[in-house]
């Protein structure tokens, strides 16, 4: 490359660094001098005031006379909560649904297939407000909870299902009738219920095609070789094609479980109280849109950062070694 | 015979599929015969009021009469009733564009282009108004369906452009440019739609001088279209790297400047290969617009929401979300189906 040219492309990116720059600042001052005019507190001095607003469901104490920024605090656990039970739960039920999309059963495969497809093209958001919905409109008073499993009760006060105890001896604390409601065991909201359900469900559906296509992608002479060597079909399936189609799967699997936990954000409309939620109520009552908004970003950004960075670490381990 | 030879090997090969055959057999008799007891037998397809419904039904099936009666404001919403033809006739026009230009003797620039310009340019005229002798119609009354379809198409055409030059500037040799890029890139991505919608539609007035205000429709737009153009981004981006380096030698010997390489040779091809990633990205990006619902706008989704708090009609929600939910349905299964046919006859 000649000088001239070397130069011109110096100047060029000189160029567009100093449009973006401009276009930032002139951003800047404007939302300062509406800031002004309107009377808004900038800074985040608002973190350490008292948040004032009760919160349904928390991992840590917290008390409306807490700060801000323990109320965020609260927001980003329940998120966490929430993405971890919701991936765990998502990769069996959909592991176990791209299986059986391979299934030598018709029945099976198709019913699987038709899962798929049904909860792939139809909103998240409605799937939540639907879940939502059941759990608040058409489940029954605890008095006549669905029984989905022995101890296990679903009704329009959420979900309940036995805790073990080790309180004098190990023993399970049974969820049990006491006046209108359940005492013992351990309660779910309708709200986390729903948001969990929904995020499973969901998720489990792409999860599914992942697994197919992995499994799809294991030479077709593994399978041969396993039933030659006189594997049953399921232990062909566990000790020699899963193993090698867990290479193929794991990096669009990180994509599904970045997806999962940033879609934990619809909570907001369902009203389970995760960092989402949190923010709007915070930035409702403070009318700090842009230092509320902006730390919800950045939190959410690092989240997928350090999720991403973890599951590269487990990918980079899992891949094959070149020699 | 060749059923009984099929059944064999696909329902009744082995003891425990059998099994697993007639079980499955037994739970999907089950569950259909509730789901066609609820929708069709104990259905009730017509009823004054919700109520009358309910007695009709004994409460044990669907209120088809709810869809009968509310299915115009659930499609339209608030648009002024007389007036309905005209976001119908946008709808159709929408169709009718979508599905010319999934016929491969279209794909040309120009008449694309043109094809759309004009489409939308009708549509815009339509739901309006203000001219032709049609009454004006504000853009709060753009409700339902055709709202849904203007964010999703206008969103993913304003995204276009924005994630061509994206994917470029991320492949670029100039690392300030290529900084700027992967920094968009991966800073959208990073985070939920809806908190850029938040932003959207907090921070934009914000961000604009003083006394500019912009309506909620285009704020909840620019979002969604700064976020669709990060992902469509990096499904060009796939595309690009899928072009082998002969290509790019080949123009850079036939003496070709950046722009001319990128316009005539490069691209044409890399788009070509990610158009059925990129139909993918559609069918999310369409799903996706029912986030709007959170930041007050009234698509789809709203409407039906909106529907089911009716006083007289209170509580239909399942009939009002089945009926929603098979619209988005219809239309993303067709793009899905759309993209796998295309990918077959592409790999040919």
């Amino acid at each position: 490359m000649n000088n001239a040219s070397r130069v011109r492309l110096i100047l060029l990116q000189a160029l567009v660094l100093g449009a973006v720059v401009a276009f930032g600042a002139w951003l800047i001052h404007n939302t300062l001098t509406n800031l002004e005019s309107r009377g808004i507190a900038t800074g985040f001095a608002y973190l350490e005031r008292q948040a004032s607003f009760q919160i349904g469901e928390t991992l840590i104490a917290f008390a409306p006379t807490d700060t801000y920024l323990r109320a965020l605090m609260v927001g980003l656990l329940n998120t966490l909560e929430v993405a971890i039970l919701g991936c765990v739960l998502a990769t069996f039920l959909g592991v176990a649904i791209g299986i059986a999309r391979l299934s030598s059963n018709w029945l099976v495969r198709t019913l699987a297939a038709v899962y798929v497809e049904a909860v792939r093209n139809v909103p998240l958001l409605l799937q939540l407000i639907v879940w939502w919905d059941v759990l608040r409109v058409s489940a029954p008073a605890p008095r006549e909870a669905w029984l989905l499993m022995p101890g296990v009760f679903l009704s329009n006060r959420g979900l309940v299902f036995p805790l073990p105890s080790f309180t004098d001896g190990f023993h399970w604390d049974i969820p049990h009738l006491v006046g209108f409601n359940f005492a013992g065991g351990h309660t779910v909201t309708p709200e986390f219920a729903a948001l969990l359900a929904g995020l499973v469900v969901y998720t489990a559906a792409f999860i599914a095609e992942i697994v197919r296509s992995g499994i799809a992608g294991v030479a077709k002479g593994q399978g041969e070789a396993a039933a030659a060597l006189g594997l049953k079909p399921w232990l062909a399936m566990r000790l020699v094609i899963l193993p090698q189609a867990k290479r193929i799967v794991i990096p669009p699997m990180i994509g599904e479980y970045l997806a999962l936990t940033k879609n934990s954000s619809l909570a907001v409309a369902i009203g389970f109280p995760e960092l989402m939620s949190i923010t709007n109520t915070t930035l409702n009552q403070t009318g700090q849109a842009i230092e509320a908004i902006t730390l919800m970003m950045v939190v959410y950004l690092g989240l997928s950062l350090a999720t991403s960075g973890v599951l590269n670490w487990v990918n980079a381990r899992a891949a094959l070694q070149g020699r | 015979m060749r059923a009984i030879v099929w059944a064999r090997a696909n329902l009744f090969n082995g003891i425990w599929n059998s099994i697993l055959t007639l079980v499955v057999v037994v739970l999907i008799a089950r569950g259909l015969w509730e789901v066609v007891q609820w929708g069709v037998i104990d259905a009730v397809w017509s009823a004054p009021d919700g109520r009358a419904c309910r007695a009709l039904s004994n409460d044990a099936g669907a209120c088809w009469a709810f869809i009968g009666q509310w299915n115009r404001f659930i499609l339209f919403g608030r648009y002024p009733y007389d007036a309905q033809w005209r976001p119908l006739l946008v709808v159709i026009l929408f169709m009718v564009l979508v599905l010319a230009s999934c016929d491969r003797r279209m794909w040309r620039a120009g008449l694309l282009a043109g094809m759309w310009i004009f489409g939308l340019a009708a549509c815009f005229i339509l739901m309006g108004g203000g001219v032709f002798g049609l009454a004006k119609v504000p853009t709060d009354l753009w409700n339902g369906l055709p709202l849904t379809l203007f964010l999703a198409v206008i969103g993913l055409a304003g995204a276009f452009p924005l994630a061509i030059l994206l994917a470029l500037g991320r492949r670029s040799q100039l690392p300030t440019i290529r900084a700027l890029c992967v920094g968009y890139i991966e800073l959208i991505r990073g985070v939920p739609l809806i908190t850029v919608l938040f932003m959207a539609s907090v921070m934009l007035p914000l961000f604009l001088p003083a006394g500019v205000t912009i309506n909620n429709l285009v704020r909840a737009q620019a979002g969604l279209i700064l976020f669709y153009a990060a992902y469509l981004a990096e499904v060009v981006r796939g595309g690009l790297q899928a072009i082998p380096t002969g290509q790019y030698e080949a123009a850079d010997a036939l003496g070709l400047g950046y722009w001319r390489k990128t316009s005539l040779i490069v691209l044409p091809q890399a788009l070509a290969i990610s158009i059925p990633p990129l139909v993918n990205t559609f069918i999310a990006a369409f799903k996706d617009t029912t986030l709007v619902t959170i930041v007050g706008l009234f698509d789809l989704l709203a409407t039906a929401g909106n529907a089911i708090t009716d006083p007289e009609w209170r509580g239909f929600y399942v009939e009002a979300y089945v009926f929603v939910a098979a619209i988005y349905f219809v239309f993303c299964f067709f793009m899905s189906r759309y993209s796998r046919n295309l990918e077959r006859r592409l790999a040919r």
